[in-house]
């Protein structure tokens, strides 16, 4: 069915539109075009304004359709908002175990419907806390996780058999997932019942976020293990977050994070299907997670494309037969690469409108980024008015009393399809590349990439893109107003001897044995996990973990390409 | 030289400034990510550069740009020019330049006033 015109319905209105085209003509012959293009964020040009002519090609049915109803442009639960409102997830970690756990308790208490987890980087590149290569960056970031005891304190007291934990790490995404499993059932909760996420998205490093440990083959492999053991062993656990997030954050535009990102998922997919799993088996636990930056209607197109272009490339590529194999369900973060570092305080506004975005794309979860999250980890108050920021939009602002409030607006729709299109064609360029493995090796996401950051800072620089308060609207020797949170140089100290305190404690010769075990399930082709879950539950650290993936697998080195 | 010292993998604004320069006519060198302060001294001491500019996001600075500083001089090669650039409160910023690096960059600095910077205050050795 045609959207809701007939040909005499475009004649008219075609006539119209022609006529109110000279009127803006001969207004702008007096006055110019307040700029002389009009472009997203991401440069990409938009038209003076949008008509039923924009989407006449547009089937109501097949094309947009109802929420819950293939291909889900509108979203994907029937209910959507209506029935339960998106998880409010705030991103946490800094310092010690403990002190995250406070934060954690903090925000649960504060009504956050979720937890997710920010480790520092150490712990994200497989080291433990007194490796050489850790020096200076202990809990700086996040929290500092060395063995199952950390996992202990920082779940304490919190009721992981009901409340979901996301955790964002990727290439030790194994080791850290099964520490959390044998948390819980040190805890005497069955595995079956806990929910959550691990970001586990290693293509996504090579492309963009750069945490990577061994190469990429391997480090796929290791992926696919974690699909394998979570579609028998975790129902409830989302074993992969594709993230957009980061692509978007090193600087791709917003057709390019949809593209690659949907690309990532089509190579897993592959990945899983060679290992013999059936598609409807793995599919429906696949999540994503994509960036909110700071060009609203822009943002909310790529959503609404990112869930069709998924459904299609499930049902028609992949022949999925289950309705929740079709199923994008998405986190969203709000764009940290889009705030400032002068006039701090007009980032809650920044936030507010992505967050606004976001929740008209139709996201399952939501972290809003806090006004000082530009300059060091967020203070409690900060992370609080981020929390706000959302349950303003969720309780106050009504945007969320209608499904797809923005569906059936003509630019929306148009644009909606246009990044379709778009992105669509990049998928082909990977496909005849052969996948995203192979685009990855020959750096073309890289540079791609690249040279969208590189364009997007000129564009500042030479004012045509407007940063307020950055260079336009400025103070000048502005000093920032905001108290910054500091992590103690101490903790480093004090986590190293924690860790020792664990290893006098543990059984060294279990350790070492199950260290072998590992070693063995990795170069051969059983699945690791169970064998990590064990040397878990002896106190082995991530680093003792990670150096058997990269003894077995081989380090992987950043090209260093600019 | 354009370097990444540390685990840090934020390399979006290291990659732009190498292009920068570039573009501007230097010989760039880029180390890539997680580099450690020794790679770093012995890169730029083979590759015999005039200046290392490092790039820090994730809040590791003081130690990882001091001990370049530090590990400079023991190499007698402290007239290789140090700068840094990311996410560095000022009262860090004060620290470093005491220790020794030239010049801290922050988000907001154009690329232009970097090249500037460099052009006016970098001889080669």
């Amino acid at each position: 069915m045609p959207f809701t015109f007939d040909q005499k319905i475009f004649d008219d209105i075609e006539e119209d539109h022609d006529k109110w085209q000279g009127k803006l003509k001969s207004i702008f012959s007096k006055r110019p075009e307040r700029l002389e293009r009009f472009s997203t964020v991401s440069d990409t040009e938009i038209n003076q304004m949008y008509t039923p002519e924009d989407i006449r090609t547009q089937d109501f049915g097949k094309d947009i359709g109802f929420p819950g109803e293939y291909p889900f442009t509108r979203g994907v639960q029937p209910s959507m908002y209506r029935g339960r409102l998106w998880t409010m997830r705030m991103f946490a970690g800094l310092g010690s175990a403990r002190d995250t756990n406070l934060r954690f308790h903090h925000l649960v208490n504060a009504g956050q419907t979720g937890l997710s987890t920010a480790f520092d980087m150490p712990t994200l590149m497989g080291y433990d806390s007194d490796s050489s290569k850790a020096r200076g960056e202990c809990g700086k970031c996040g929290v500092a996780i060395d063995t199952l005891k950390d996992m202990e304190d920082l779940f304490e007291g919190l009721p992981i058999e009901q409340i979901t934990t996301s955790m964002t790490i990727n290439p030790p995404a194994s080791v850290i997932w099964a520490m959390y499993i044998a948390m819980a059932e040190t805890r005497g909760i069955d595995r079956k019942i806990i929910g959550g996420t691990i970001q586990n998205d290693m293509l996504k490093e090579f492309v963009a976020q750069k945490t990577f440990m061994c190469p990429p083959e391997p480090s796929v492999r290791i992926v696919t293990d974690t699909i394998e053991f979570g579609t028998k062993e975790i129902p409830r656990w989302n074993t992969i977050s594709i993230s957009g997030y980061h692509i978007r954050e090193a600087g791709s535009t917003a057709v390019q994070e949809l593209a690659f990102t949907l690309a990532d998922g089509i190579a897993y997919t592959e990945k899983a299907l060679e290992r013999g799993l059936h598609v409807d088996d793995f599919a429906p636990r696949f999540s994503f997670f994509f960036n909110s930056h700071l060009d609203f209607f822009e943002e909310v197109a790529k959503f609404r494309a990112a869930r069709r272009m998924w459904a299609k490339i499930m049902k028609d590529r992949f022949k999925a037969k289950d309705p929740r194999s079709w199923w994008l369900r998405f986190h969203t973060q709000t764009a940290g690469c889009s705030l400032t570092a002068q006039q701090p305080y007009n980032n809650v506004v920044r936030t507010a409108l992505q967050g606004l975005a976001a929740v008209m794309g139709g996201t399952q979860s939501l972290h809003t980024n806090s006004l000082d999250e530009v300059l060091a980890i967020p203070t409690e108050e900060a992370a609080t008015i981020a929390l706000r920021t959302q349950q303003i939009i969720a309780e106050e602002s009504g945007v969320a009393n209608t499904i797809d409030p923005l569906g059936g607006s003509y630019f929306v729709e148009a644009f909606t399809n246009r990044m379709e299109e778009e992105a669509f064609e990049i998928i082909q360029k990977i496909d005849d590349m052969g996948g995203m493995l192979s685009a990855i090796e020959k750096n073309y996401p890289q540079l791609e990439i690249a040279d969208a950051a590189y364009h997007y800072q000129k564009q500042i620089d030479n004012r045509e893109k407007t940063v307020v308060g950055v260079n336009k609207y400025v103070i000048e020797d502005e000093e920032i107003p905001v108290e910054v949170l500091e992590i103690d140089e101490e903790l480093e100290k004090i986590q190293i001897e924690k860790t020792n305190r664990v290893k006098e404690q543990r059984d060294n010769r279990k350790v070492a044995r199950s260290l072998e075990r590992v070693a063995e399930a990795c170069a051969g082709e059983e699945n690791v996990m169970e064998y990590l879950i064990d040397a878990a539950k002896e106190y082995t650290t991530v680093q003792e973990l990670c150096d058997v993936y990269r003894k077995v697998f081989g380090e992987y080195r950043d090209p260093g390409i600019y | 030289m354009v370097a990444k010292p540390g685990l840090d993998g934020h390399d979006r604004g290291a990659r732009i400034i190498a292009r920068a320069y570039r573009d501007a006519g230097f010989e760039v060198v880029y180390t890539g990510l997680h580099q450690t302060p020794e790679e770093i001294v012995e890169a730029a001491i083979q590759e015999d550069v005039d200046m290392i500019g490092m790039s820090s996001l994730a809040g590791a600075h003081k130690y990882l740009f001091k001990s370049v500083v530090d590990m400079l001089k023991e190499r007698d090669a402290d007239d290789i020019v140090v700068c840094g650039g990311g996410i560095i409160p000022q009262d860090d910023i004060d620290m470093l330049k005491a220790a020794g690096v030239k010049e801290i960059f922050t988000p907001g600095t154009t690329l232009d006033d970097i090249v500037t910077w460099v052009k006016t205050n970098v001889k080669p050795r």
